[in-house]
């Protein structure tokens, strides 16, 4: 097990840090979620087609990096860091990964693939965010005896930056992932409590899909799910990194009482604390991207690990950020919100902590009651 | 001596083997041999136990050995030697002490102790007031050590003392290694909380320390110390443990093993702190990766503070998780034990010696201190002492 970082992902991470900075500085973020335009397509376009991160974890035969959880890890960390508003997660993981579980030899499945990979192409996976690895194949979407796709998915992440649904959904053949043109079905977004991931309950009325050839269509969406829970965690390190590096920044120049106020014990101990769980989360998101990039055997548990432990680290990091910034934490106009909504809709996403703990309870033999 | 290249894996797996293939009388015969071969710590110099090999490479040779069941220097009657006064050795020490104290130190034929906290020098630990006076070729040490783990077996300490009251406190220190056999080291037991005595009071008369056993410059004793503090942290909470190892492992063997402790509540919690074992676990594994690679990060401070704090909360649940079997204890008797022991005997106990970790070797809130100063960057807490001489500091 490698918990490091490579030369090659740290200079990924110089290189999305970049374009992060010049594109998505965190105070121009709030007026951007308010204005109508609630993703920043011009910085997907940077990321996506010119820097190549859609297409890190598709192999270099279908258009890709040919990159592993490793490196898509480190872009995710460096997105959380700035709550960059770009469908990475849903288009570049959870679909991507859905996508490479299908039969990537067919054409309708590679050329997908090779359009996202490109960044031409936007994906997302039609699934509730909430969503846990392990749980049933969804119910919620039948398709009927033309392929034409019917039912309602609630809490789609990324959907309205989509061009294309990923969409599981049970027919005559049985449980099937479908490709659904985004025009092809009514796309509703809500109010989001994470205004930087805006969500959408999708609509599909006798939808026209393609069924994409997959040999266990429910094992593809569930490495999905298990992938994007993995990588989460390295999103929710970046948020916690972020609010802890700048409430350390706050509280090392703000002076009251005639001092500096990082100078009082007892705000440095809260600080030590926090810095002390967000090395523990560093360990932990590593070991369960590492783990997701090697064979996969032991990715099961290091993945519940990470999401049980470092959802819990991302909250107390945004909160301590609140807390500790006082009044100015409460404002619309200092980024920290923006944290704070992303940690506790990351917390819910993918699985809760206590979903993830039951998880790993039965993975290594620590049953429940009864 | 002659630059050799670095060992390749393969180089230290055939060394390990042609150690092995000699028949050896007695463990320590084997261990002696380990040691000039330069396989005890792979990463110390040739001659001195090591190949000047990377640190990472030593679990080459570990994987060897267990394989063939060699026998090992018990690490946990030696831990202090290791941990604390190796390092410090190897790193302040002259030529003539590295040769004669590391072998029996790694052998284990010398158990080693530290004499550095006393009943007014805790935290402030460089408020010590144990003196040291320059007499022909020897020092004259007076004062009262304490907390002082394995003195009772001890053949040697790593000491600090006074030598210049005159100055501000950090700066009139010096670093001794002191002869426990000294006819003026007086051993008494320090009865703990576990009913035991694995620490002690060690009092000091007129103990005669020749200056050949000096470690580093006189009054240059607290940068010496922080070499040995910064080893004992890690030494503490980085030990390798395999997943579901040390405190968390006798909870998960009681959960499998008695399915009529289990409550829904229990198994939340219990699955939370498996959780933050194998994290902790994780993050000691991720210093180590980083020494290895050459380029320790900051994380190191915080590994002992994670620990005890796991530590403490798992064996406080172990206690409560056993119900009515959590009401007995094992044994109150007053005993001096070899070794220094976080894992053994019951529940009882492992719960009660937790709570000396995080006292020991740093309390959390000094480490807490650091981290916030040192990593963090923010202000130091005010030094009312720092520019005073030691003997004008209010008492």
């Amino acid at each position: 097990m490698n918990l490091l970082y490579s030369e090659v992902e740290d200079d990924l991470r110089a290189a999305v840090r970049d374009v992060l900075a010049d594109h998505c500085p965190p105070g121009a973020v709030p007026a951007r979620v308010e204005g109508g335009e609630p993703y920043d397509r011009g910085l997907w376009r940077v990321l996506a087609a010119d820097l190549g991160v859609a297409g890190l974890l598709v192999p270099e035969k279908l258009g890709g990096q040919g990159a592993t959880a490793r490196e898509v890890a480190v872009v995710m960390e460096e997105l959380g860091g700035a709550v960059a508003p770009v469908p990475f997660l849903g288009s570049a993981v959870l679909a991507t990964t859905a996508l490479l579980g299908c039969a990537t030899g067919e054409p309708a499945v590679a050329d997908l693939l090779g359009r996202l990979a490109a960044g031409t192409e936007t994906a997302a996976l039609a699934v509730s965010l909430a969503s846990a690895p392990g749980a049933p194949f969804p119910a919620a979407v039948r398709a009927d005896a033309d392929g034409r796709l019917t039912g309602v998915v609630t809490a789609v992440a990324d959907a309205a930056a989509a061009g294309v649904l990923v969409v599981p959904a049970t027919g005559p053949h049985g449980s099937g992932l479908y490709a659904v043109a985004a025009a092809d079905a009514a796309v509703e977004p809500f109010v989001s409590l994470d205004l930087t991931r805006p969500l959408s309950d999708v609509r599909l009325a006798a939808a026209p899909a393609r069924l994409l050839p997959a040999g266990d269509a429910a094992a593809a969406l569930d490495a999905a799910l298990l992938t994007g829970a993995g990588l989460l965690a390295s999103e929710q390190l970046g948020v916690a990194q972020w609010c802890l590096d700048e409430t350390v920044r706050y509280l090392g120049q703000r002076h009251q009482f005639g001092r500096v106020v990082g100078g009082f014990q007892s705000l440095k101990h809260r600080l030590a604390d926090l810095w002390l769980e967000v090395v523990s989360a560093r360990a932990a998101a590593r070991a369960a991207a590492d783990a997701l990039a090697g064979d996969g055997r032991d990715a099961g548990v290091e993945v519940r690990v990470a999401q049980a432990y470092v959802s819990g680290v991302a909250v107390h990091a945004a909160e301590e950020g609140v807390q500790l910034h006082g009044g100015i934490g409460m404002t619309w106009e200092h980024p920290l919100h923006l944290y704070l909504k992303r940690a506790k809709a990351d917390e819910i996403a993918l699985g809760t902590p206590g979903r993830h703990r039951a998880a790993l309870g039965a993975l290594v033999g620590l049953p429940a009651v009864g | 001596m002659a630059e050799h290249p670095t060992p390749t894996p393969e180089d230290l797996r055939s060394r390990t083997r042609t150690l092995l293939e000699e028949p050896r009388p007695t463990p320590l015969d084997f261990l002696r041999a380990r040691f000039d071969a330069g396989l005890a710590w792979v990463h110390f110099p040739e001659g001195l136990g090591g190949l000047g090999a990377p640190r990472a490479l030593q679990a080459v040779v570990d994987a060897e050995l267990a394989a063939a069941g060699a026998p090992d220097n018990d690490p946990r009657r030696i831990g202090i030697g290791l941990g604390m006064a190796a390092p410090t050795i190897l790193r302040y020490g002259t030529a003539e002490q590295k040769e004669r104290f590391l072998r029996p130190l790694w052998t284990g034929e010398e158990v080693w102790c530290q004499l550095f906290s006393e009943p007014g020098a805790g935290s402030d630990l460089a408020g010590l007031r144990t003196r040291a006076v320059r007499d022909g070729d020897d020092w004259v040490v007076d004062g009262q050590k304490v907390w002082t783990s394995s003195a009772h077996n001890a053949r040697w300490a790593i000491l600090i003392a006074r030598t210049d009251p005159d100055v501000p406190k950090h700066q009139g220190i010096t670093y001794f290694v002191c002869d426990m056999t000294d006819p003026g080291v007086e051993v008494r037991p320090l009865r703990q909380i576990t009913g035991e005595a694995e620490f002690n009071e060690v009092f000091l008369t007129g103990v005669r320390i020749p200056d050949a056993h000096r470690l580093g410059a006189v009054g240059d004793g607290w940068r010496v110390a922080q070499a040995t503090l910064m080893n004992e942290r890690v030494a503490i909470g980085g030990l390798a443990l395999p997943r579901e190892g040390g405190m968390i492992a006798p909870v998960a063997k009681t959960w499998r093993e008695r399915p009529e402790l289990r409550t829904a509540e229990l198994h939340d919690r219990l699955l939370g702190l498996w959780v933050e074992a194998e994290v902790t676990r994780l993050g000691a594994e991720r210093v180590r990766q980083q020494m290895a690679a050459g380029a320790p990060g900051p994380e190191g401070s915080g590994l002992k503070l994670a620990f005890a704090r796991l530590n403490q909360r798992v064996s406080g649940f172990e206690v409560e998780l056993l119900g009515e079997d959590g009401l007995r204890y094992g044994d109150w008797t007053m005993v001096r034990p070899e070794k220094v022991d976080f894992y053994g005997r019951d529940a009882g106990y492992r719960y009660l010696r937790a709570k000396g970790n995080s006292i020991e070797g740093g309390t959390s809130e000094i480490l807490r201190n650091i981290i916030a100063e040192r990593v963090l960057g923010l202000p130091s807490e005010p030094r009312t002492d720092k520019d005073v001489a030691w003997k004008d500091l209010p008492r």
